[in-house]
């Protein structure tokens, strides 16, 4: 610690004005204030400030996501094995198998973005934000094991720079980052993105008999059916997350112990939360109930599946936890995130049972609320506005 | 009709310190100081110079704008220096103070009189600038007609002085001061007390007004979070308010006839050796308040209490309405990954850190921010602590943007800084709202002129 603090104190002339370094101090900035919290004194208003800051909050959402990550290793290994026929693999090699198809997302996810994050630092001279720590992990979380590094890293390179630079940076931008990263993903490269070929990795094999790499959501909208044979994926499997699907989407066991993680903590907004699975399974109600009137027997199959199954099917829950609830991006006041996550679960789900071009809706279904959120905000601060003004009455004249 | 309140959202910080009920005495303060920056938006006129003899309760200065509010000398003595800073703005009017007072003749108040014949006394004699008004948390203007005036009977910040204690055997000067008072206003005369302490003695021999009982967490005790509650504003209207310790300036004006800024004041805070109570005249040298009291190490000391009192340097003085000195330790050290460290001295108030386990728990926080200013990015945070029917952050944004409009529509007219400290405390971004607010009162009371 005293090793480190003394570098940086023998490093830092260079970095401020009149060194060789001078432009590039938001850098160094960034360094020094993760390996130290500064000095800083209050210098107006309140005397004493809450332990907390930016880097706290961002680091327990990362904790929170963590369960997801490890069990993605896992869950990618796994499939790979049962893919090629070798279900009894040992966990040791199932994880490092995945570790090594995922890491490197990671790797590229953080090195793009931060990257990005520092250029545009120091050319606006302003310091580094912590907001890209959480993006960097959720972009990785969200893709297909199989899409190549390189778009990755374009997608990466769209979502940091048109998705929030060209706003301002950390707290300006209207779309959730890494949702901005897979939406590009997914319309630039959508062979890459979704079908039956993308969320399981079976290089150096041939694959089994009879095996389809589909998610459960592609077989529903193909066939009404969860499974090849509805049994192939039991309840268990989908709460589990022994599923295909993005990375790390698909434990709910893992997605739950974030949520609780991020409820606990009381960073993330619980109303969001609430409230989007109060619309999902509303829009679930609706589709058992017209079930029966519509004329395809797949669409009957999938408006009929019960409608909490929606909660556990598909990436519900993960988008719902932690791209949902993104403060940024989302509705800003109580009321307003009330509204925000219900419509978050009501469309998600709607686009996905409707829509056969988008076999998940939780991502359009964010980013759609995420534009709408300014405008559900500015309702719900209008009539707290109203209610002022409606307070006003004519005061009879006094002397 | 008397009301009761309940407030939710808020926050009680428990800090060391908390002075114990006991009045010490101290050796005299050695000179006394008049901060015109007590009193925001004041343009102070200088009515003595640098050698001028004054009277306890004589004008110092008066307010360019209307030359009838004068600020009045706390001691008599020596006027030793007028301090002046950038622009020559005048920063402090020192005056070294006679070994036996000497204070200036009042006038009997005009009890069969009107509000401008009471008003008129008051500025006559030196007890405007306790009378104070929202919307902009400033003297009040006596051009103005109030719809009401707050007392509030309790101070619900960490440490503050306990009124209770501070103002026993009062309750005739304070009876006699809010007579005074009720001389001001065609409405009524609040005063709100802490609806979990029993009625507060001071308040007994007054008659004639209304007590309100107010539940729950600091900032309960705001005089803003009482208006706004009992009484919004709206555009055009104002209330007055003047402090309990005040009223019984002005009943000590009224029946003793003289200009007596003592008060019992705090010496609190976890900086403090023996945390007690001093009597004190307002402007008062702290340092002679905190001798041989202080503990060893980096000390930042306080006029007022920690979340709106002022940094009052190693030589600062006792601000006009404080009755608090408040010591903690400068925090100027950097911390070795302390965004990560669980060290359950620190205090949050989400759950990231262990400060939740033990609620009760005193805290010895120092000054450092913990982190650095960021952006707006968290939501739902000030309104934890901000019991207002508004909308904090986008009234602060109204604010950072200069819209005069928006910040009238989104209630600028109900709060003041100090209704922020708590947010600015909780914020993540570790914005300066006090600051900000300050700004837009500023602007919108310039707009308005």
């Amino acid at each position: 610690m005293k090793a480190a603090r003394s570098f940086f104190d023998s490093v830092r002339p260079h970095f401020e004005k009149g060194g060789k370094w001078e432009k590039f101090y938001p850098a160094y900035d960034a360094f020094e204030t993760f390996a130290f919290v500064p000095g800083h004194t209050a210098h107006s208003g309140a005397h004493v400030r809450d332990a907390i800051d930016l880097k706290r909050t961002m680091v327990t959402v990362i904790f929170a996501m963590i369960p997801c990550l490890l069990f993605g290793m896992y869950n990618v290994g796994l499939q790979h094995f049962r893919a090629l026929g070798q279900p009894d693999a040992a966990f040791l090699d199932m994880f490092l198998f995945g570790a090594l198809k995922v890491m490197p997302m990671v790797v590229v996810s953080y090195a793009v973005g931060l990257g990005i994050e520092f250029a545009f630092a120091i050319v606006k001279k302003h310091s580094i934000n912590e907001g890209y720590l959480v993006s960097g992990m959720l972009i990785p979380l969200i893709m297909p094991v199989d899409i190549p590094l390189w778009m990755v890293a374009v997608s990466t390179v769209f979502a940091v720079v048109i998705g929030k630079e060209v706003f301002g940076g950390t707290g300006m931008n209207i779309l959730n980052p890494a949702l901005t990263a897979r939406a590009f993903a997914f319309f630039a490269y959508p062979s890459w993105m979704s079908g039956d070929k993308v969320w399981v990795n079976t290089s150096g094999g041939t694959v089994v008999d009879g095996y389809s790499g589909s998610t459960i959501l592609g077989n529903l909208a193909v066939t009404g059916k969860a499974g090849v044979g509805y049994a192939d994926w039991s309840m268990a499997e989908m709460v589990i997350g022994t599923i295909p699907g993005s990375i790390g989407e698909t434990s709910k066991i893992a997605v739950a112990i974030g949520a609780f993680i991020l409820l606990w903590t009381g960073i993330a907004s619980w109303r969001i939360m609430l409230m989007s699975a109060l619309g999902a399974l509303s829009m679930g109600l609706i589709f058992n109930a017209f079930s029966g009137i519509v004329p395809s027997p797949e669409m009957q199959g999938y408006l009929g599946i019960p409608f909490w199954q929606h909660l556990i099917i598909g990436s519900w829950a993960f988008a719902t936890v932690f791209m949902a609830t993104d403060p940024v991006s989302g509705a800003q006041t109580n009321t307003g995130k009330l509204w925000y996550g219900f419509l978050i679960g009501f469309f998600g789900i709607m686009i996905r049972v409707f829509n056969p071009a988008y076999p998940e809706g939780m991502m359009l279904a964010i980013l759609l609320m995420n534009v709408f959120a300014p405008l559900i905000d500015h309702y719900v601060i209008e009539a707290n506005v109203r209610k002022r003004l409606k307070r006003v009455q004519p005061v009879p004249a006094k002397a | 009709m008397s009301k009761e309140v309940r407030i939710k959202r808020g926050l009680n910080l428990k800090l060391k310190g908390k002075a114990e009920k006991q009045i010490h005495s101290i050796g005299a303060p050695s000179v006394y100081a008049l901060l015109p920056i007590d009193f925001p938006g004041l343009t102070p006129k200088m009515l003595v110079k640098e050698g001028d003899e004054v009277r306890a309760g004589q004008p110092v200065f008066c307010d360019k704008r209307d030359e009838r509010i004068v600020y009045c000398a706390p001691v008599s003595g020596e006027v030793a220096s007028i301090d002046r800073g950038p622009k020559r703005i005048i920063e402090a009017v020192r005056i070294l103070p006679d070994s036996e007072q000497k204070y200036e003749e009042v006038p009997n108040w005009p009890a069969q009189g009107k509000k401008e014949e009471v008003q008129q006394w008051l500025m006559a004699c030196g007890a405007w600038p306790f009378v104070r008004q929202r919307p902009y948390a400033v003297v009040a203007d006596p051009a103005q007609t109030p719809k009401s005036i707050h007392i509030s009977c309790f101070n619900s910040a960490p440490l503050a002085a306990d009124l209770e204690f501070a103002l026993h055997s009062m309750e005739g000067l304070f009876a006699a001061g809010v007579e005074v008072l009720k001389k001001l206003t065609p409405g009524k005369i609040h005063l709100n007390v802490d609806g979990s302490e029993a009625t507060p003695r001071f308040i007994s021999e007054t008659k004639g007004v209304e007590v309100n009982r107010f539940f729950g967490p600091h900032p309960a005790s705001n005089i803003g979070v009482q208006i706004h509650h009992l009484d919004p504003l709206n555009k055009g209207e104002v209330v007055w308010y003047v402090q309990p310790q005040d009223v019984v300036l002005i009943g000590r004006l009224a029946n003793e006839h003289r200009y007596e800024t003592e008060r019992t004041a705090a010496v609190c805070g976890s900086g403090v050796d023996k945390p007690h109570y001093v009597k004190a005249r307002i402007g008062a040298q702290l340092l002679p308040l905190l001798h041989n009291n202080l503990k060893p190490g980096k000390q930042r000391v306080i006029s007022g209490d920690v979340l709106t009192g002022r940094k009052a340097g190693s030589e600062g003085f006792l601000g006009t309405y404080h009755a608090q000195v408040t010591v903690i330790p400068e925090g100027d050290q950097p911390e070795f990954f302390g965004w990560l460290s669980l060290d359950p001295k620190k205090f949050s108030i989400s759950r990231t850190l262990f400060a939740w386990l033990n609620p009760n728990k005193e805290y010895e926080l120092d000054t450092n921010m913990h982190g650095e200013e960021r952006a707006f990015v968290v939501s739902g945070e000030y309104e934890k602590v901000f019991p207002f029917d508004l909308y904090p952050v986008p009234l602060i944004k109204a604010i950072m943007a200069e819209d005069i409009d928006r910040m009238e529509r989104l209630g600028i007219y109900e709060v003041a800084e100090e209704d922020f400290a708590l947010c600015e405390v909780v914020c993540t971004s570790k914005l300066p709202l006090q600051e900000t607010v300050r700004h837009g009162l500023d602007l919108v009371r310039k707009e308005m002129m």
